[in-house]
C-alpha cells in the first residue's frame, strides 16, 4: 500500500464517468437544432406578444390597412380564380370518371360543390396566397429591415409592430374569406364546364345539385377556418422578413422561409380545423 | 495593452444664448398629454449616458462609458472601426437596450422606458443612420414628410411647405419627386438629414454623416449643424471618422477605444495629447 492510501480525496467532475465523443457529438447533433427550433417559437410569441399589444392602441393605421386589402385582395384575385378554375375542372373530370364507374353520376355536381367549398377551395387559395403573398411581405419587411428602415420607423417614434405586421396581418384575415368565395365561384363554374362538355347539363340544374345537401354551417366553418389560414400567412410571414439579417442573402431566406413554414402551417392547422370543424358542425 | 486612463473631461458648456438667436419652433409635435414644442430643456444636460455596457455575446462593444452633452453642445465621437461607436447611438435612440448603464434624455431615464415612453422621446431626437435608410418605396419629399405626417398636426400645404424648407436647407430641393433609388448616396444622406430635421429635434444623433460625401457636399452638412447649433441650440453627438469634420463642428471630441473614452476634450487638446493611440489616430489623419 502507499504512503498516500490513507489521505481521502475529494470527489471532483473529473471522477463523474465521462460520456463517450461519440455520444456528446449526438447530443449535440439534437441538441442545437431543438434549441433554435424553441428559440424560434420563443421570439414567435413575442412578435404575437408586441403586434397584441399594439392593437388597440392609436393610431390605428387606417390607410395602411386599405393599402394592404388592396394589395393582399384585389392583386391576388386573379390568381386565386385562375387556381380555383383549374381546381374546378380537374375535379370534375377526375371525379366523373370514379362516379360513373361507380354508376353515381348524378352525384357529380354535389361532389365537385361540397369538395370545393369544403376544402379544395381554402386550401387552394391558402397556399396560393402563402406563395403570392407571404413572400412578398417575406422579401419587403426583410428588404426594410436589412436596409435599417424599420429602425428608421422606429427611432422616428413609429410603432413598427403597428405599421408594418399588425396593418398586413389584418389585411390578410380580411382578405383571404373573400378570395376563397372567389376560388369557389371559379371552381364550380369551371366544374359546370367540365362536366357540360363531356354530358351537357343546365347551369340551374347542376347548381340546384350541387347545392341541394349545402347548409348555412358548410359555409361558415370553411370561412372561418380561412380567417385562421389568413392569420397564420400574416403572422409567419411578417416575423420571417422582420426578423430577417444578413444582407441580400438574409431577405431571399426570409421570403423562402415565409412561404415554406406558413405553407406548412397552414396544411396543419387544416388538419387541426378540420378535426374540430366535424366535433362542432356534424 | 491596456488603454490609459481618459482625460479629465472638461466641464459642460451652459448654453451659449448670445451665440444666435433661438428660432421658435414652427408648429407643435403630438405628444401623449398636453402638446409641447420640441425644444431643448436648458435646464440640465440634453444626454447624460453613464457606466454604460453592451456586449454581443463575448465581444464586450462599450464598457462603462460615461459621456454628457449640454442643450447647444456638438460631441463628436471618434474612435476605430468596431469600437462601439454607433451602438452608442442606437442605445441612445433605444433600438437596443444597455447590458448596464443609465442612459438619461433630457432629464428622463430611458433604458427601462415602455415602448409607448420611449416613442414619445423619440420625437424630441432626429436620427440620421450611417447609410441615411430612405424609405426606398415613398418619394423624397414622402420620406421627409413622414415624421411630420405622423406627429404633427399639420395640414397638407404647411407640410407641403415644410418639406421644401427642409430639403432647401440641405441642398435637395430639386429632387423633391425623385425615389431613394434615383439618388446618389451623398444625396440620400442630406435627404436623411432633413428627415431627421423634419421635427425640430433638441437632439440630434448623427451617425458618420460626411462619409462618402465630396468635401463641398461635407463642408454643407458641416455648416448645417453648426447652423443648428447656433440657432436652435441643439445638442448633438456626430459619430465620424472625418477629423476635420470633427475639428469644425464639435465643441469637444471623445475618442473611444476598448469599449470606453480614452480621451475626451477640444480638438485642440487632443491634438496635445501625448497619449500613444491619441498621437498615433491624429498622426494617421494628417
Amino acid at each position: 500500500m502507499s504512503y498516500h492510501a490513507n489521505i481521502p480525496r475529494r470527489y471532483s467532475t473529473d471522477d463523474l464517468p465521462q460520456p463517450s465523443v461519440a455520444l456528446r457529438s449526438a447530443a449535440a447533433a439534437i441538441w442545437i437544432p431543438l434549441n433554435s427550433v424553441l428559440e424560434w417559437f420563443g421570439e414567435l410569441g413575442m412578435f404575437i406578444w408586441q403586434v397584441m399589444r399594439s392593437t388597440f392602441r392609436r393610431p390605428f393605421e387606417g390607410l395602411e390597412l386599405i393599402r394592404q386589402l388592396d394589395e393582399v385582395g384585389s392583386k391576388s384575385l386573379a390568381m386565386v380564380a385562375m387556381a380555383g378554375a383549374a381546381i374546378g375542372a380537374v375535379l370534375a373530370l377526375e371525379s366523373r370518371h370514379s362516379l360513373v364507374q361507380f354508376g353515381a353520376k348524378s352525384m357529380l355536381p354535389a361532389a365537385v360543390v361540397f369538395s370545393i367549398i369544403h376544402e379544395t377551395g381554402p386550401v387552394i387559395t391558402a397556399l396560393v396566397v402563402c406563395g403570392r403573398v407571404g413572400a412578398g411581405i417575406g422579401a419587403e419587411l426583410g428588404s426594410m429591415k436589412v436596409t435599417e428602415q424599420i429602425d428608421a420607423i422606429e427611432a422616428s417614434g413609429v410603432n413598427a409592430y403597428k405599421l408594418l405586421a399588425f396593418t398586413r396581418i389584418v389585411a390578410c384575415v380580411l382578405m383571404l374569406p373573400l378570395l376563397t368565395l372567389a376560388a369557389d365561384f371559379c371552381g364550380i363554374i369551371t366544374g359546370w364546364i367540365a362536366n357540360t362538355a363531356a354530358e351537357p347539363i343546365a347551369f340551374h340544374k347542376f347548381i340546384h345539385a350541387g347545392f341541394a345537401g349545402t347548409g348555412f354551417s358548410d359555409f361558415l366553418a370553411p370561412t372561418f377556418r380561412t380567417m385562421v389560414f389568413g392569420l397564420i400567412i400574416g403572422v409567419i410571414a411578417c416575423f420571417q422578413g422582420m426578423r430577417s439579417q444578413g444582407g441580400t442573402e438574409g431577405v431571399g431566406r426570409s421570403a423562402t422561409s415565409a412561404v415554406v413554414l406558413s405553407s406548412l402551417f397552414v396544411m396543419l392547422a387544416d388538419v387541426i380545423l378540420v378535426k374540430l370543424i366535424l366535433v362542432f358542425f356534424p | 495593452m491596456m488603454p490609459p486612463a481618459p482625460a479629465q473631461a472638461p466641464a459642460i458648456k451652459p448654453p451659449e444664448t448670445e451665440r444666435g438667436k433661438k428660432l421658435a419652433p414652427t408648429f407643435n409635435v403630438k405628444q401623449a398629454g398636453a402638446q409641447q414644442d420640441n425644444a431643448p430643456n436648458s435646464a440640465g444636460p440634453a444626454m447624460v449616458v453613464q457606466s454604460l455596457h453592451k456586449s454581443y455575446g463575448e465581444q464586450k462593444v462599450l464598457n462603462g462609458l460615461d459621456l454628457k452633452v449640454g442643450s447647444g453642445q456638438t460631441v463628436a465621437v471618434l474612435g476605430r472601426s468596431g469600437t462601439g461607436k454607433s451602438v452608442l447611438l442606437r442605445l441612445i435612440v433605444g433600438l437596443q437596450k444597455p447590458d448596464a448603464g443609465t442612459i438619461q434624455i433630457q432629464g428622463q431615464e430611458i433604458t427601462n422606458a415602455s415602448l409607448e415612453e420611449m416613442n414619445e422621446i423619440r420625437k424630441k431626437m432626429g436620427f440620421l443612420f450611417q447609410h441615411a435608410a430612405l424609405y426606398d418605396s415613398l418619394t423624397v419629399a414622402e420620406n421627409v414628410a413622414f415624421p411630420l405626417r405622423r406627429h404633427t398636426e399639420m395640414t397638407a400645404a404647411q407640410r407641403c411647405e415644410r418639406v421644401q424648407e427642409l430639403l432647401g436647407s440641405v441642398g435637395m430641393q430639386a429632387d423633391l419627386n425623385k425615389m431613394p433609388s434615383d439618388i446618389s448616396g451623398g444625396m440620400q444622406k442630406r435627404v436623411g438629414l432633413a428627415r431627421a430635421l423634419a421635427l425640430e429635434p433638441g437632439i440630434l444623433l448623427l451617425d458618420e454623416p460626411t462619409a462618402g460625401l465630396d468635401p463641398i457636399t461635407s463642408g454643407e452638412i458641416d455648416e448645417l449643424i453648426l447652423k443648428l447649433q447656433e440657432e436652435r441650440e441643439v445638442a448633438s453627438i456626430v459619430v465620424t471618422h472625418d477629423l476635420h469634420s470633427a475639428k469644425v463642428i464639435a465643441d469637444r471630441i471623445v475618442l473611444l477605444h476598448e469599449g470606453n473614452a480614452v480621451i475626451e476634450g477640444t480638438y485642440e487638446e487632443l491634438e496635445k495629447s501625448t497619449d500613444e493611440f491619441v498621437t498615433e489616430f491624429f498622426k494617421r489623419d494628417s
